[in-house]
């Protein structure tokens, strides 16, 4: 058994482990109110978007279509994983590493795949195992603002429009609450206009378009793609901070109960070499008294 | 006079107007126009501009990024990438980022970076040009 002051050590070496994830939950949860506070702010501003395409694309007799609707056939994917900057954050990089390459391997047979990994995780990863990256974006996660999210969203806007690639894939954990995250795998182009939330049947005869619907389209879905890679990088900053909130959690428990059981062996440990001290004292005043 | 046109401006970072207004001028990508009440339904882009909210006694100025509008029945919504207040821009921030993006058009770089520096140059005159009207009105 170890001594004493062995099991000290141990004792305040755990409970300086559990300061620190103790900490780092904290943050983590507040980080995580902010990110779901920017994920309820954008909400508005997706639906009346997302309204606006589809009424100007459904409406009137004609349907409107625009470049990035088209689908081509699929002779190049290109698949966005967003994973985290950083890790101790539970399964949360190596559940969206998983999903990318199984749907890698998926596309693999039959087109040309490449990958734009955002966060320092899934760059180490990717390129170490030499997969070929179309582009790498790390550290962004630190201070995410909506300028990165224009940047990926040009980046893979013109890259299709280039024809470099004719499906755009999106690999993410959406946020669902904190201790649960979906992985989501979304094609993000071409575009697919959703169904509005509320189906109001509406009167669209009587507008006017400045300058003409086929104008506001080609410049409303651009301004739509923004708007969701922004969701998609605050979606997953937001289930990262989750999952690390409840990494951390369940850490800090654990070494609750090392530290609990190491306390229990050390009160045994002292007593045991009380009681050996005082059974020799009583055994030395016997043997003073017979002399 | 009755309010009853309803003007809402609404951006990725959440809604920054919602109330009953009297009028609204917006920088149209074909010029200027004003919406007033009764207005026939429309929509249309919303060009790198200003957008001025009349409330009968009280204007406030907004400086946008640009985006779309739509008029229905009295409700106005403006769909803007930003909208900034016109009191709350930093003229100096907003004169650094002009300097900035005339100094990347003069290196002239590839034709992406140009379009995107005409661009950042395009709004920052244009938060400036806020701020300047703001200090004309008081």
């Amino acid at each position: 058994m170890a001594t004493l002051r062995e099991i000290r050590q141990r004792i305040s070496s755990v409970k300086t482990t559990q300061q620190i994830t103790k900490a780092m939950k904290m943050v983590a949860a507040a980080k995580m109110r902010r990110a779901q506070e920017n994920i309820l702010a954008i909400r508005p501003y997706a639906n009346e978007i997302n309204g606006l395409i589809h009424h100007i694309a459904e409406s009137g007799d004609d349907k409107m279509d625009s470049a990035l609707m088209q689908s081509r056939p699929v002779e190049k994917v290109l698949i966005v994983v967003v994973a985290a900057d950083r890790g101790l954050c539970g399964a949360f990089n190596s559940n969206i590493i998983r999903a990318t390459e199984n749907l890698f391997e998926k596309y693999k047979s039959s087109s040309a795949v490449e990958l734009y990994t955002i966060g320092r995780k899934a760059s180490e990863y990717f390129s170490k195992r030499e997969y070929p990256l179309f582009k790498q974006k790390t550290g962004i996660f630190h201070g995410l603002n909506f300028e990165q999210a224009l940047e990926i969203s040009r980046d893979v806007v013109s890259a299709y429009e280039a024809e470099l690639f004719d499906r755009v894939i999106f690999v993410y954990n959406e946020f669902k609450s904190a201790i649960q995250q979906n992985l989501r795998e979304e094609v993000f182009l071409p575009f697919v206009a959703e169904q509005p939330e509320e189906t109001t049947i509406q009167d669209y005869n009587e507008y006017i378009y400045e300058p003409d619907k086929q104008s506001i389209l080609d410049a409303l879905i651009p301004k739509h793609l923004n708007v969701q890679v922004w969701r998609i990088l605050l979606e997953s900053n937001a289930a990262e901070q989750g999952a690390r909130m409840t990494a951390m959690d369940n850490a800090t428990e654990n070494a609750e109960e090392i530290k609990s059981k190491l306390t229990l062996y050390y009160n045994r440990a002292r007593q045991a070499a009380i009681t050996t001290e005082i059974s020799e004292i009583v055994g030395g005043a016997e043997a003073l008294k017979e002399s | 006079m009755n309010e009853t046109l309803h003007l809402e401006i609404v951006t990725p970072f959440g809604t920054v107007l919602d109330e009953p207004v009297q009028s609204c001028m917006l920088p149209g990508e074909q010029g200027a126009f004003q919406v007033l009440k009764n207005h026939a339904s429309l929509v249309s882009n919303v060009d790198i501009g200003l957008i001025k909210v009349e409330r009968g006694s009280s204007n406030t100025l907004f400086a946008t990024s640009g985006g779309f509008c739509e008029v229905k029945d009295n409700v106005i919504r403006i769909i803007v990438e930003s909208a900034e207040q016109a009191e709350s821009i930093d003229a100096y921030r907003a004169q650094q980022a002009k300097e900035r993006a005339e100094q990347r058009l003069a290196e002239k770089k590839s034709q992406i970076d140009i379009h995107r520096a005409e661009l950042a140059l395009k709004r920052a005159v244009n938060r400036l040009k806020a701020v300047e009207v703001l200090k004309s009105i008081h």
